[in-house]
């Protein structure tokens, strides 16, 4: 059973006298229907789109039981930060396919197209740096988040596999920022990297082998930053578009957990219906 | 076995092989580079030998790796053999000349020789090496590389990279960060790229 809509979203019954069924004109006459306005014609064309849609697909309960779940008492703001997340995830994902469209992974080329991006092209600086401060603050929303979670208890049963799932992407997230950090190609990068790197290697047994698999090799190589940016911009984020997709799935059929200074006096007290 | 689990396996097989099919050779196109040698002996002159002496090191810019620009150059310290100063370790022939590598033991920031103190220090977590390259202070867990060296018409060449324990003996090229003491050498394999 999905939920019903919400009381602004259902269909209003007909009032009498101010509607078109030609029958309720003054005193009882019979009134001329008036002729559907544009408005009407809107409004209708997008009923039947939505339900030619709906009748194909099926959508309709699952998003109403998505969007319209019932939350317990006591949700507030703390409970967006996982939503402001995914915002700032978006955010990344749109302004980064925008940069990968003036980017040049390349050792030779990559620092003049960063910084051709920020000095020429129009907007350039603006959206570089949307990229590049965004990339922080999704990192203190993310941490945020699991705080929140963790301090809540909304890690318990049955939401453990959620928490995992969220640990997952936390840890994509920072791989994210390791790899973004070597793009701009200026010196900081590249120290960082090699340290980055060299801590990788660090790892006894399989640790060298790692490193030689980041760089494509022993040393910094040429294949270095296009491997860096094909994780960055395709395995990365493959992984976390799939990972948010069950994450969400979970929090849609699990629900949310109410706040831990709620105490339910009776049962079902902590369920209400927005 | 029935009629169904025999058309259910052969699905979920065909589906596994097709599957393999793709995922093997892709993942074996991205670990290829851990299997093969990208760095081939190169020998690269660097000067006359009357351009360095027994006492004091002189910096000089090699290529590590071509095509790459600036990132693929590396800064060494190159001195003459000292036969005062440097420890002959037995069964391996010294290098006329001493070139050591500025890439920390650390986490392979670059280090500097400071000729006052003799030594070398490295700007990001303070490792200190001596006049060998040996570590005399900080987080290094062996001592700095060193390049092979050998003299062709009076002109001092530089070839492959080694890495060395504290007691000086020679390795494979390693990573910076891997121990080359004792049992630590066996967690830190020499892998195939060097």
């Amino acid at each position: 059973m999905s939920p019903p809509l919400p009381r602004a979203l259902r269909p209003k019954p007909r009032r009498p006298g101010d509607n078109g069924n030609g029958r309720n004109g003054p005193n009882g006459s019979t009134v001329a229907p008036p002729k559907p306005t544009v408005k009407d014609h809107a409004l209708e064309g997008t009923a039947s789109a939505v339900g030619w849609l709906d009748e194909r697909t099926g959508l309709s309960p699952f998003l109403r039981g998505f969007l319209f779940r019932k939350v317990p008492k006591g949700t507030n703001w703390f409970y967006t930060l996982g939503s402001a997340t995914l915002f700032a995830f978006l955010s990344q994902a749109v302004t980064g396919v925008f940069l990968a469209m003036y980017y040049e992974p390349d050792a030779t080329r990559a620092y003049e197209s960063a910084s051709r991006i920020t000095n020429e092209v129009f907007l350039g600086e603006f959206v570089r740096g949307m990229h590049k401060w965004g990339s922080s603050v999704m990192i203190i929303l993310i941490f945020l988040h699991m705080a929140r979670v963790f301090f809540f208890g909304a890690y318990k049963y049955p939401r453990e596999l959620n928490w995992v799932i969220g640990v997952v992407l936390l840890v994509l997230t920072l791989l994210m920022g390791l790899t973004g950090y070597l793009l701009p190609f200026d010196q900081r990068s590249f120290w960082a990297t090699v340290v980055a790197v060299n801590i990788n290697a660090s790892g006894p047994l399989v640790g060298p082998y790692l490193a030689d698999f980041l760089r494509a090799g022993a040393e910094f190589g040429p294949t270095t930053i296009p491997r860096f940016y094909a994780l960055h911009m395709l395995l990365v984020p493959g992984l976390i578009i799939a990972l948010i997709g069950a994450h969400l799935y979970l929090v849609a059929k699990l629900g949310t957990t109410a706040p831990p200074w709620l105490k339910a006096e009776k049962k079902d007290l902590l369920t209400e219906e927005i | 076995m029935t009629r169904r689990t025999l058309m259910t396996g052969t699905a979920l097989a065909a589906g596994g092989i097709a599957t393999m099919a793709f995922a093997l050779p892709g993942l074996g196109f991205a670990l290829g580079p851990i299997f093969e040698d990208t760095t081939p002996t190169v020998w690269q002159d660097v000067g006359p030998q009357d351009d360095f002496n027994e006492d004091t090191y002189v910096p000089r810019v090699i290529n590590i790796t071509p095509e790459i620009g600036d990132a693929g150059k590396t800064t060494i310290y190159v001195r003459a053999f000292n036969r005062r100063r440097d420890r002959v370790i037995e069964g391996q022939d010294p290098q006329p000349y001493v070139a050591i590598s500025t890439r920390c033991a650390h986490l392979g920031c670059p280090v500097r020789y400071i000729q006052a103190s003799q030594k070398f220090v490295c700007p990001c977590h303070g490792g200190v090496y001596g006049f060998e390259g040996e570590v005399e202070g900080g987080p290094p867990v062996r001592p700095l590389d060193r390049f092979y060296t050998r003299v062709e018409l009076g002109r001092v060449e530089i070839g492959d990279r080694f890495s060395l324990n504290s007691d000086l003996e020679r390795f494979a090229p390693r990573d910076p960060s891997n121990h080359l003491d004792g049992l630590w050498q066996y967690l830190y394999p020499a892998r195939p790229t060097t």
